[in-house]
């Protein structure tokens, strides 16, 4: 059985590549019982957007708009 | 050349725009290089660049944007020059499991302390300003390669197999590093902003 540990390796990844069908069900599974690993998984989610966004604020300015 | 004569009295000339651009291109630069000297050096290949290949812009707008794509490339530079000259610490080499480890039991479940909570919705976090300094500030207090790889990764948007060819190391310790990256910053977020945030 998996653990919030190895599971905040695989959400990790899954921002990097994409899992394989073995990887993903059993994040899945590991996911749909723990409430804190959902958690954590939103907030990776919400870092990679966050570097995006960082990214864009840093990137563009008001000259580049169209 | 009288390209930017011809685009009427307001529109700023080609070098008022780099100058202006200057401060954010060294800002970024900073944030991967994690050294003055080398980002200075890297904003101005860039913009010598960007003043040689001028005639090579060929649109009217995102200027700017295309400035900073030249500016990642010079930042690849820079890095894959400081590895071929041994200065780069070699990425494998960072003991820094301690603050995960702080995170787990050792049955592999999360420390009480430490579990996840709720960041609220991603819009409303995003519009907060307090958000945006404590990102910025756990990003710098990131272990050197840490914050490189995922800097890379998440603000540049390269892939792992781009960086991992750049750093020369294996894909699989750029998934490692970039594990713990996230790791770290999600819990140094948590403290610094969710927690102070309310006090
Ligand atoms: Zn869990």
């Amino acid at each position: 059985m998996m653990m919030c540990r190895q599971a905040t390796r695989l959400m990790s990844l899954r921002q990097d590549r994409k899992l394989s069908l073995g990887e993903a069900l059993s994040l899945r599974m590991h996911l749909a019982m723990c409430g804190a690993c959902r958690q954590c998984d939103r907030q990776f989610t919400l870092l990679h957007e966050a570097g995006r966004r960082r990214a864009d604020s840093l990137f563009a300015s008001r000259s580049d708009r169209e | 050349m009288m390209d930017d004569s011809t685009q009427g009295d307001d529109a700023p000339t080609r070098m008022e725009r780099l100058s202006a651009v200057r401060p954010r291109l060294l800002a970024f630069a900073r944030l991967h290089l994690r050294d003055a000297a080398l980002a200075e050096d890297a904003v101005q290949d860039a913009l010598m660049a960007a003043i040689e290949k001028d005639a090579s812009f060929a649109g009217r707008s995102g200027y700017e944007t295309w400035v900073f794509g030249i500016l990642k490339y010079k930042i690849l530079d820079s890095l894959r020059a400081q590895k071929r000259q041994g200065k780069l610490m070699p990425l494998e080499d960072e003991g820094d499991d301690e603050a995960i480890d702080r995170q787990f039991q050792h049955n592999g479940r999360w420390q009480e302390e430490a579990r996840p909570s709720s960041w609220g919705e991603p819009e409303a976090v995003f519009e907060s300003e307090r958000f945006w300094q404590v990102f910025d500030a756990c990003l710098i207090a990131l272990p050197d390669s840490a914050a490189r790889v995922f800097s890379l990764r998440e603000l540049m948007g390269l892939s792992t197999a781009e960086i991992c060819q750049a750093l020369e190391i294996r894909e699989n310790n750029c998934w490692v590093i970039l594990h713990r990256a996230r790791l770290r910053l999600r819990a140094c977020l948590e403290k610094g902003w969710l927690k102070e945030g309310t006090t």
